[in-house]
Parts: C-alpha cells; structure tokens; sequence
C-alpha cells in the first residue's frame, strides 16, 4: 500500500525566553490508506505539536521547523514543511483534516452548526451553497446525529459533548480527507460516548478509505483502534510497532512504565498504582544520553556510561518494531516479559 | 422571549422611580430653601411664601414626588387666577431663573448633546475597532507600536487640552473650521454648518475613546484569535483574512456593542468639558450653569434624565445582546 503521509526526520522548536524548545526532535513516520497509526505519549512529548505541523498550523510566531512531511494530494506530493502558506491552506481541511480535543470549545459559539459545517465545504468547492447545505445534513445524518436538517439550524449550545465531538468528526469529513488526524479527540468525553466515538470512527474509516493518525495518552484507546503505535517520549519516537506487538511484547523501558501504570480491576484495592517515577524531561534542556535515563529502572543492564552519555538509536530486530535503548534487545525481552507477567496474571 | 423583554422593562421602570425618588430626596435635604432660590434680588418675606405655595414647595415632601413625577406624564400648573402658568407633559418642574418650564429648555439641549455623543460614537467606534484590529493583526510589528502610541497619548491627554489644541490650530490658526459663534444648526437644516458646528467637539471626544477602544479591541481580538474555535476555522482552510474579519471579529463585537451603549450614554449625561471649551449649548453645559446659579429643578431634570439614558442604554443592550449571543437566547 502507497503512503498517503510520510514524516521525515521532523523538527519543530520554538524559541523562548528560556532557551530553545524542541518539541519534536527527529520525528519519522508514515500512514498509509485506512491504516490508523496512534501516537502515544505524556503531555509535552510533543505529539499534539506533530499533528498541527501536518496541517501547516505550526507556522505561529518564530517556530522553526525541519525535514519533511509529506502528503498525498491526488498525484501530486506536496511537502507541507516547503510549501507556501496558501498550498497549505488549500490541503487544510480537504486533503487533510484534523478533529480536536475539547469539542466544547473547538465550534464557533455563534454560528449555526449547519453553517459552520457548510463553510468547511465552501472553503474548497467555493459559490455552492446549495451542496454545502446538504453535503452538511448528510455528513450530520452519517456520524448520528437524528434529525439533521433540524438539528443543522441550531447553535453548538444546544449540543451535548458527545454530540458536538460527531459534529467535530462530521465538519472534519464534509470534503472527504485522505488522512485525519485525531487529537485526544476522546479525552473530554465520558467512558460511554468515548467508545461510540471511537466505533464512529472506524465506521467512518471503512467507509472513506482515510488514513487515521491518533494522537492520544490513553492506552485503552490504542487498544481499541489502532493498527499501529509509535510511542513518544521528549520529543522523540522511542518505539513503534504493530498494536499488539507493542502491547504484549514492549521494548522501550518507557512503553512498559506505561502499560504497567495502567490501573486494572483484578488489582487489590491496597495495591498502588505502578507510575513511573520521576518528571518527564524539560525539552528545553534534554539529558546528554537517553532522554528517559534518569527515570529508567534498566540502565544498570545497559553498557557502563552508555545511557547518560550516548542517544539511542531507533533500532530492532524486526523491521516492523523498532525501539530506543542501550539495553540489549533479548535482554529486554525476558526481564519485560516476567514483569508484564506480575501486572498481568 | 417577550417574558424576558417585559421582565426587563418592568425592571428599568423600577430602577427609574427608585432612582428617581432618592435624587429627589437628596435634593429636598440640601440646605438651601427653593421658595427664596426662586425670587429675585429685591426678595420680600411675602414673595417668597407666595412662590412657596406656587410652586408646592409648602407641601409635604412626599406630595411634592408625586406632583412630580404626576407631571411627567400630565403636565403641571402653577398658581391661581391670571397669575397662573402651566408646563405641559412631559412636566420636570419650572426654573425660576430662566422664567421658563424645565422641560423646554431639555427639549433645546437635548439635541446638541445627542447629535455630539452619536457623531463621536461613529467615529470613535469606526477609529478605535479598525486601529485595535491593525494592531492585533500586526502584534509586535509597526502598526501595532504606532498605535500604541496614539493610544498612550488618546488616554492621557485630557480632552481640554485635546480640545483647546484643535480650537487654536484648526480654528483661530489654520482657519479650517469657523469658530462656533454659528450656534447649533440641525442636520435638515443646513448639513454644512452642523458639520462645521460638530466636528471639532467630534474629533476632541472621539480621540479619548477611540484610544480606549483601540487598547480594547487589539486585547479582545489576540485573547479570540487563541480559542479553540479559531484554530478549527484554521484547520478548516479558511483564508486567514475571514478568521480575523468574520471570525474572530463576530466574537469581539458582542463586548464592544456593550462597551458603546454604556459610553454613548454616559456621554448624554455628561460631556461638560467638551461642551463649555465649544461653547456648545447642550445638557452638560446646562447642568453646569445651572449648579452654579442653584437652580433646581433643571438640576434635579438633568440628573434624573442622565440616569434614566443609562438605565434605558442598559436595557437595549441587553435586548440586543439576545440578538447578538445566540446563547442568552430566552
């Protein structure tokens, strides 16, 4: 299958007062058509930062930004990082569409949601109001929404946080994107309408073919819907993989910090939660060595001096589950899979 | 709908009586006695009984409210016998210094006052939001410190230095506008001289606000350009100059409209400075006057009407705001 989006040695910093701020600091990877590729991290890992630099959003004050994105726009490649700002604009929300975290803030407060939907489709197809206006109640109508044409004429409002996340999906799709890119699009919803957005969007995915890049810290999710997973960490990828392979058979110290933070019922109500200890790293100031280092559990297993002063590279011994760490990989393997094992009897 | 709007006027109306009724009262506790304000200089003991029962000072303080206020809506006569005058409604008393009914002299200085805050509002709204907008589209570049410098000097520079700078240069140096010894002409009447009348005082008011509304409008327009909603404009492809114009500017206006009607009506009840540096016959210069020849009635008429256009300006803009905010929607 062809790559519909393929990220290249991506860099974003934005200069501050305090120093340079790399948010995403060698980041490769690449989607393709109606694979859904998660990306998971902590907040400041810089994964909300990848997203919005694939829609050209990053572009706000002194940001600057290295290496290429990629994007498959009919037979033409557009690079977003060398592109003018009105190519850009052009792919935005057509080729390209991006879906929010907080929908009760993401839609105008003002404008009525068919409106707001329609216009979506007028920014690419101008002067035609009249498909906008129905393009918009059959998109509403698609993502469940009873009584679109009713519903159309109403304000965000008169919308529930469920509801509005559909609409989101819905202004999202009105000119049918080839990649969408999902940002915590669950966080702000509540486990039950969590789940039905996440069956939508799989729905949807069949349905328009679109490569999926979700953007989430929330490993359920991962496990619901993705195919892959890259795990990020300072800015950095340090692993990536198939879902489940990511899932049973972790390789970074980091991945398995997390999976093992991951509160289950089975656990006795005295047990503490495993969290992994310490701060995440200030991106201002990275460590020298592995950016996880002073929070890993496993150095000891490393070669001397290897983690606080050498970066590791994104290696493994499968092409398709790559990892970052001094550790050796069968090393790895055995001590996490007895730990894994603890957590999940 | 309608619930709200009549809640709202029975609301005003209350404000009003209550406002009303204490402005009234202050005025009855001042330590002057209105009977002995009312005659002339060659005052005998008798006059001044006689203007007492007259004008109902002789009655008790609650009557006279009531006559009062019973004079907005009827109208009000004075005296008996051939010596009896009356005031027609809308009634706010008889001034004794100008030998004339309140109400007529309001009617006169009603429109100068009107005609200077809206002319000012316009200007000052169109200056200040297109400058705010500028300078928030350009934040940190040229036009936004070159605004900021007019804004340091608009609300800095009181307006009677404002307006006696234009009156010399513009008008006695430069000879651009002829001074406003013309009197105030209506619009109907002759557009040129009312421009000629207005504009300075336009121009002297409208730079103290449009300073306040450009500051305003740049601070509203970055902290909307930072909303959620804005970035999915962005993200929809919507061409940057419709985020600023259509977006962003339709979440700035609903503030501003408030902002307006609140400034447009305390100017009604009081652009004394403007007034008197023009020489501009209006409600503020009136007030003026009449404070310091302590005639009453035209005071207490002025307070009540400057407190009632704000009751009145508040009351719009809430009905308007119903209007502009589809959540306040009744």
């Amino acid at each position: 299958m062809a790559h519909i989006l393929a990220i290249n040695d991506l860099h974003v910093t934005f200069p501050t007062d305090d120093g340079l701020v790399r948010a995403v600091d060698g980041v490769s990877l690449s989607l393709n058509e109606g694979q859904t590729l998660a990306i998971v991290g902590e907040s400041g890992s810089g994964k909300t930062v990848t997203g919005l630099s694939i829609m050209g959003l990053h572009k706000r004050g002194a940001t600057q930004i290295s290496g290429s994105i990629l994007i498959k726009d009919g037979d033409r490649e557009i690079d977003i990082v060398s592109s003018s700002e009105e190519e850009i604009r052009m792919l935005r929300g057509g080729t390209v569409a991006m879906i929010f975290q907080d929908p009760m803030s993401s839609l105008h407060p003002y404008y009525r949601i068919g409106n707001q939907l329609a216009e979506a489709f007028l920014v690419h197809n101008p002067g035609k109001k009249k498909q906008a206006r129905a393009r918009a109640i059959e998109m509403l109508d698609l993502v469940g929404i009873s009584e679109p044409a009713v519903r159309a004429d109403e304000y965000p409002h008169q919308f529930s946080g469920g509801m509005r996340q559909r609409v989101m999906i819905a202004m999202a799709l009105m000119n049918s994107p080839r990649v969408l890119i999902a940002d915590e699009p669950t966080t702000a919803l509540d486990v039950t309408v969590q789940a039905q957005i996440l069956i939508l969007l799989k729905s949807l995915q069949k349905e328009f073919h679109m490569g999926i890049l979700l953007i989430t810290h929330d490993l359920g999710v991962v496990a619901q819907v993705a195919d892959d997973v890259s795990v990020m960490y300072g800015g950095k990828i340090v692993e990536t993989g198939t879902a489940d392979g990511v899932f049973y058979q972790p390789k970074a110290p980091y991945t398995l910090g997390l999976l093992k933070s991951v509160p289950r019922i089975s656990t006795h109500g005295s047990d503490r939660l495993k969290a992994i200890a310490g701060q995440p790293p200030s991106l201002i100031n990275l460590p020298t060595g592995c950016a996880f280092a002073p929070r890993c559990e496993y150095s000891s297993h490393a070669p001397a001096d290897a983690c606080a002063t050498l970066r590791p590279q994104l290696l493994g011994q499968s092409p398709s589950h790559l990892s970052r760490c001094h550790v050796d990989e069968s090393t790895r393997d055995s001590i996490f899979a007895k730990e894994l094992k603890q957590v999940r009897p | 709908m309608f619930n709200f709007v009549g809640r709202r006027i029975l609301f005003a109306i209350i404000t009003l009586l209550a406002v009303s009724a204490v402005v009234f009262t202050i005025f009855s506790l001042l330590p002057f006695d209105p009977a002995a304000l009312s005659c002339g200089q060659r005052c005998t003991d008798q006059i001044i009984e006689g203007n007492r029962i007259k004008l109902g000072y002789d009655k008790p303080l609650y009557i006279q409210y009531l006559l009062f206020l019973s004079g907005i809506f009827l109208g009000r006569s004075y005296g008996t016998g051939s010596a009896a005058f009356s005031c027609p409604a809308p009634s706010f008393g008889y001034s004794f210094n100008e030998n004339r009914c309140v109400s007529s002299l309001l009617a006169e200085a009603l429109p100068v006052t009107v005609n200077l805050a809206l002319g000012a509002l316009i200007i000052w709204l169109i200056a200040g939001v297109s400058l705010g907008l500028i300078a928030a589209r350009f934040k940190g570049r040229w036009p936004d410190t070159t605004s900021s410098i007019f804004v340091l000097l608009g609300t800095s520079l009181p307006t009677f230095v404002t307006g006696l700078a234009l009156l010399i240069w513009v008008t006695i140096k430069w000879k651009l506008v002829p001074l406003s010894v013309i009197g105030y002409t209506p619009l109907y009447e002759n557009p040129v001289k009312f421009f000629q009348f207005f504009i300075l005082p336009w121009i002297t008011l409208a730079i103290a606000y449009a300073a306040l509304y450009t500051r305003f409008t740049r601070a509203a327009v970055l902290e909307t350009l930072g909303e959620d909603y804005i970035r999915t404009a962005r993200a929809k492809g919507v061409k940057e100059r419709t985020v600023l114009l259509k977006h962003t500017m339709r979440a700035v206006f609903a503030p501003i409209i408030t902002l307006a009607g609140l400034d447009f009506a305390g100017l009604i009840g009081g652009a004394i400075i403007t007034e008197t540096i023009f020489n501009l016959p209006g409600l503020g210069r009136l007030t003026l006057r009449s404070t310091f020849e302590f005639d009453l009635p035209i005071v207490l008429a002025t307070t009540i009407l400057a407190a009632a256009v704000v009751i009145i300006m508040n009351l719009i803009i809430d009905m308007l705001y119903a209007v502009l905010d589809p959540r306040v929607r009744i």
